[in-house]
């Protein structure tokens, strides 16, 4: 048992999921393979979307799996953080926004 | 960014066996990951055979102008590894015999061999269908001598072959060196200048990409559509096609990747990229090896890991063609770098 929460060498065995539960982890795996191949939008810009909502859903495997995956589809660095970027200002936007809310409520709450 | 091969620095990785012990050590002796052998023997592809052999390559000299970060040939300005005039004359023998369609001089930068162009412009007399030169771009801005390469290339109908290994400079110059792709891009359009890559010329201008990293190449057919895009945009540079080739952990790549600490997950990622549909396809099948010095290797990769041909035949003034094809192929978990994803050979994806 590791010492930490986190194991980078436990990103390999993400397939093992399929272990205890076959029938969905196999339905998984094919949903998730399909999701990213070449569609409406090319498997590029889905890997920087990855990449967006892995920074966002702080995922780190996904960090380094996404990011392997950029550099082997030739994406760069800037567009990398771009994308970063993009997820961060929807996480923050989504913070903000609830600040009219918070408006609202005091609006309300005030003579 | 190193200036001298490996073997100029006297490292030990480059000692044939250490390689292989590494290659057959850790993670694959600890049974963490499958030997390449027992891995295509699931699909009954143990002992791998050759198919009708396709292309002789033959590799004047591990001199080369470049001193790149994943060569696997450990070449640069410091190898002495030339073929002489004797042993071409001795290629040229079998050039002149031989079924294979495909002639592929490779090196180090083959430009360098002092006989290179005598080579050629024999090798061309004897007509063969596709004649290949591997030749780094950089080369042709290096030295005066070298300016008019474009014109001799042309002459002999060469199929020029380069290396690029991203459209942006600070990925190409990282990998290769300071200044290589401003070189790079000058070559490019002076090829293009006497007709080489451009659309419906029949003088074959293609390009190799290989990862800046440890990290496997992205689908050919898309990193084309991307290099294409990009060069013609941005320099106005045509080329024909672009092969994607994978990096193999050999000399250079094995050095940087023990170094960065990233073999183990390397070999892991080819290892789960491992397709059995690449292995019927790939190269050592269709291909010889020959070295600057006229002994014959199943590929390039074997060369450099000094693993001759598994043949009563291992010379190239002994060569004899139906002899040389009845062998077993010499294989290691290094091979698992021209079976993933897609397959990687000298002629890019084999799926």
């Amino acid at each position: 048992m590791a010492d930490s929460y986190y194991d980078p060498a436990d990103l390999r065995k993400f397939g093992n999921i399929t272990d205890w539960s076959e029938e969905l982890g196999t339905k998984f795996f094919e949903y998730y393979g399909k999701v990213f191949e070449e569609g409406a939008l090319s498997a590029r810009e889905k890997s920087l979307i990855a990449l967006a909502v892995a920074h966002v859903v702080k995922c780190p495997y996904c960090i380094d799996a996404y990011t392997k995956d950029g550099l082997q589809k030739g994406i760069t660095k800037e567009e990398m953080m771009e994308a970063v970027h993009a997820g961060a200002a929807i996480e923050s936007g989504a913070t903000l926004v609830h600040g009219v809310q918070m408006m609202n409520k005091y609006n309300k709450l005030s003579m | 960014m190193a200036t001298k091969s490996l073997k100029a620095r006297h490292e030990a990785l480059v000692m044939d066996n250490k390689q292989m012990e590494i290659l057959n050590g850790g993670i694959f002796e600890d049974g963490e990951l499958p030997y390449f052998k027992d891995k295509i023997a699931q699909t009954g592809q143990f002992p791998l055979r050759p198919k009708q052999l396709e292309i002789l390559q033959i590799n004047v000299g591990y001199m080369c102008n470049q001193v790149c970060e994943h060569c696997h040939v450990d070449a640069g300005p410091d190898r002495k590894e030339i073929m002489t005039r004797e042993t071409m004359e001795m290629c040229l023998e079998v050039i002149r015999n031989t079924a294979a369609h495909t002639l592929d001089l490779t090196g180090g930068a083959p430009e360098m061999n002092p006989d290179f162009r005598w080579f050629v412009e024999e090798a061309a007399k004897a007509g063969i269908k596709d004649f290949i030169v591997r030749s780094n771009l950089t080369i042709i801005r290096a030295n005066k001598k070298y300016y008019d390469l474009p014109q001799f290339f042309k002459k002999h109908n060469i199929h020029v072959i380069s290396s690029m290994p991203h459209y942006t400079r600070g990925k190409t110059d990282k990998q290769r060196g300071e200044g290589v792709f401003d070189l790079s891009i000058k070559a490019l359009q002076e090829l293009n200048a006497v007709g080489y890559g451009m659309p419906g010329s029949s003088l074959r201008l293609d390009l190799v990409y290989n990862p800046s990293g440890a990290f496997l190449p992205g689908d050919q057919v898309a990193m084309e559509r991307d290099f294409k895009k990009a060069l013609k945009e941005d320099f106005e540079i045509n080329f024909h096609n672009l092969f994607s080739i994978t990096n193999l952990p050999i000399a250079r790549f094995l050095d940087y990747l023990i170094a960065s600490g990233n073999y183990e997950d390397y070999m892991y990622s080819l290892v789960e990229a491992y397709n059995p549909s690449a292995v019927a396809n790939v190269m050592c099948t269709n291909t010889i090896s020959v070295s600057w010095d006229g002994w014959l290797y199943d590929c390039d990769f074997n060369q450099m890991l000094g693993l001759k041909v598994a043949s009563k035949i291992r010379h190239i003034r002994d060569y004899n063609e139906d002899i040389l094809n009845d062998r077993n192929i010499i294989i290691s978990q290094h091979c698992y770098g021209c079976t993933a994803g897609a397959g990687s050979s000298c002629q890019g994806s084999v799926t």
